[in-house]
């Protein structure tokens, strides 16, 4: 009788339209992931050390003035500045306790020096080294055998925006799953939307697909995005295959996705749903590696890490995006996010809540 | 063939004591009839109407609809063929009607265009307009636009009008009046009498989850006695016993039926303006002393309080 559209296009479709036409959605989908590359690469830009601060404790006479002398002189040994400055003993120690200064030196008639520095930073450490070089130098201390110019290498890969980077794909991955998806069907839900749509001819299975499958197309460019994004301003590429990475970003997306429907499967209210996705993710906000690495938590605790979803998901996107490895590498991972997404769907149709 | 044929429905909410919605409730509609399912707040309308739907199922009790039953591979067939506007249902703010109605289209393998539906339920103008920025109005025919665009044989509207201004009802009126009119069947709950009196070609009514009174609204009016009711309320000294009372006002002639709540007593009459000289004559004879009097046509809502023994409108407990 009439052209018949084909009702899952129709599903994804509306879902679209109702993203679309929500732009604070948008920002918390696409804007938020940016400003936080950005907020954090600025951040945690990694610079060399380009100067070292020492304070010089001591009587003015000949000694101190000659080190003083010595260390404004010395020709930026490795690029660096030395910066000295003379002050009083309680002074310089409670800079260095404040980390105002790297280095206290003592210096006596002899010359007799001493060191003070803080063993727990690397810059105390480093301006012990260099200084203590600098000085005897100027003793009269050679090097022995032949040195050759260094040779400087700075490749991106190392910094800690390559590291940070794939912790907030995954990120974005795990609360783009859970929000958009459990907070839609619970949405859904309480308008009685999804009464009134059982009571069509309409296909359960086509709604939780046409969710499903709308996330995955939201998600997808909004990650590819934030890779275009952290290339052009932070250099961040990807070693290895791009193909590879777009699976994972798949499987992941596709991964959250079920949780968030399990999530969802049984929520009536926007309270309750709310609670447990802050309750599913919170672990793995913090033990997941996003921001540091997830081997500095105790070696008990990594069976417990290495089993969540969003474990799995960023070592494996570090593993191609860094190491340039392939996925044939990381079928652990894998595997582990397949289970997660069929044992999760499995729960959720069994549990889902349609009147 | 009967649209809908349900007998014996039961539905008992577990709770403690257990809430019985609906107590052994009979209704059969035909093709091409308008039934409307008349009660107050409460009364059970919905969890009828819910259960007809295949939203909810009974406790006990068969349904038919159109001949099938609800269960397994019928349930997609009936859908198929139905058309439903729930009470409440907020359909999405961001989507425009037109998107809606394509949406909704898409799930029927027969329907009806979504440009034709917009022009039953005159929503043409706002074919691209989200629904947040539609009236009240407005949005209810939309409701019942997406019940429509399955070209179904069978409309439920749950409550199709409650809150809409008279013109936004009335307008519902004729896009119900004119499906009815193409030989197909509409079962509407409301609790306007006016609307069952002049929408449904018969009405249930319904109190407590059971039907108390069935026929078209003429017959149901005419079971009174009387066309018309005459109300009176009683002043002055505290009436101790009525039953005097009451018993004289049944016995003055053309009074058919006396219905009393506290000092009003409402009299069912065929001819007004002959009973009323004899009325005031007893009531001085009596040393009775009027506070008010008034005539009106019966309504539905006499026959409610014939069989309920309450006012239909009286604030009850919300379903």
């Amino acid at each position: 009788m009439t052209r018949r559209r084909s009702p899952l296009a129709q599903l994804i479709l509306a879902r679209l339209r109702e993203f679309w036409r929500e732009p604070e959605a948008i920002f918390w989908v696409y804007g938020f992931p940016i400003l936080l590359v950005v907020a954090l690469g600025v951040a945690f830009r990694s610079k060399p050390v380009e100067r070292i601060n020492v304070d010089l404790v001591g009587a003015l006479g000949s000694a101190v003035r000659s080190v003083s002398q010595i260390l404004a002189r010395a020709s930026h040994p490795g690029d660096l500045e030395i910066r000295v400055r003379r002050c009083e003993e309680p002074i310089c120690e409670r800079r260095l306790r404040t980390g105002k200064t790297d280095l206290v030196l003592w210096v006596k008639a002899g010359p007799i020096y001493r060191y003070g520095y803080d063993r727990t930073r690397a810059e105390g450490r480093l301006a012990r080294v260099v200084v203590h070089d600098v000085l005897q130098r100027a003793a009269g201390r050679a090097d022995r055998g032949t040195v050759l110019p260094d040779r400087e290498e700075q490749q991106p890969g190392g910094r800690y925006i390559d590291f940070l980077l794939p912790g907030l794909l995954g990120m974005s991955l795990m609360g783009g799953g859970l929000w958009g998806v459990g907070y839609v069907i619970v949405d859904i839900r309480i308008r009685k939307l999804l009464r009134r749509l059982l009571a069509t001819p309409m296909r359960r299975s086509h709604f939780l697909a046409g969710i499903m499958i709308s996330r995955l197309l939201f998600m997808v460019p909004e990650l590819l995005l934030l890779l275009l994004f952290a290339r052009l301003t932070f250099g961040v590429v990807v070693h290895g295959s791009l193909l590879a990475l777009l699976l994972l970003i798949l499987l992941g997306a596709f991964t959250f996705a079920g949780i968030g429907l399990l999530v969802a499967s049984r929520a009536r209210t926007m309270e309750s749903v709310s609670g447990l996705m802050n309750l599913v993710m919170l672990p793995m906000w913090v033990l997941s590696g996003i921001f540091f690495t997830s081997d500095r938590f105790p070696d008990f605790m990594q069976p417990a890490i290495k089993v969540l979803p969003l474990t799995a998901l960023i070592d494996a996107m570090r593993a191609v995006m860094l190491e340039g490895l392939g996925l044939a590498t990381q079928l652990p991972q894998i595997g582990l996010l397949v289970g997660w997404s069929v044992v999760s769907f499995v729960l959720a149709l069994k549990l889902f809540r349609w009147s | 063939m009967l649209a809908i044929d349900c007998r014996q429905l039961v539905k008992t909410y577990p709770a403690r004591p257990p809430v019985e919605a609906v107590r052994g409730l009979d209704l059969q509609v035909q093709q091409g009839e308008c039934f409307g399912l008349l009660g107050p707040n409460g009364a059970g309308k919905t969890t009828t109407i819910e259960i007809l739907e295949g939203l909810l199922r009974p406790t006990s009790g068969a349904v038919q609809l159109l001949g099938r039953r609800w269960g397994g591979r019928n349930d997609l067939a009936i859908k198929q063929r139905i058309g439903i506007s729930l009470q409440e249902t907020r359909l999405p703010d961001k989507l425009s009607v037109m998107e809606i109605l394509t949406l909704f289209r898409s799930f029927y393998r027969d329907g009806i265009e979504p440009e034709e539906v917009m022009r039953r339920v005159s929503l043409q103008d706002k074919a691209r307009s989200w629904v947040v920025k539609l009236s009240g109005g407005q949005r209810q025919r939309l409701a019942v636009a997406c019940a429509l665009v399955g070209d179904p044989e069978l409309l439920f509207l749950d409550e199709p009008t409650t809150g809409l201004d008279p013109t936004a009802r009335r307008q519902l009126w004729d896009v119900i009046r004119s499906f009815r009119n193409q030989g197909r069947a509409v079962l509407l709950t409301t609790h306007y009498m006016d609307e069952a009196q002049r929408l449904c070609d018969r009405v249930a009514i319904v109190d407590q989850g059971r039907v108390i009174a069935l026929g078209t609204p003429t017959k149901l009016i005419a079971t009174l006695g009387g066309q018309e009711v005459i109300e009176l309320e009683l002043t002055g000294s505290a009436i101790q016993d009525d039953s005097p009372i009451v018993h004289g006002l049944s016995g003055l002639p053309g009074v058919h039926g006396v219905q009393r709540e506290q000092a009003r007593y409402a009299l069912a009459v065929s001819d007004a303006h002959l009973v009323l000289p004899r009325l005031l004559e007893w009531l001085s004879g009596q040393g009775l002393v009027l506070g008010s009097l008034g005539t009106r046509h019966a309504s539905l809502e006499d026959v409610f309080i014939q069989h309920a023994g309450r006012r239909l409108t009286e604030p009850a407990d919300d379903a």
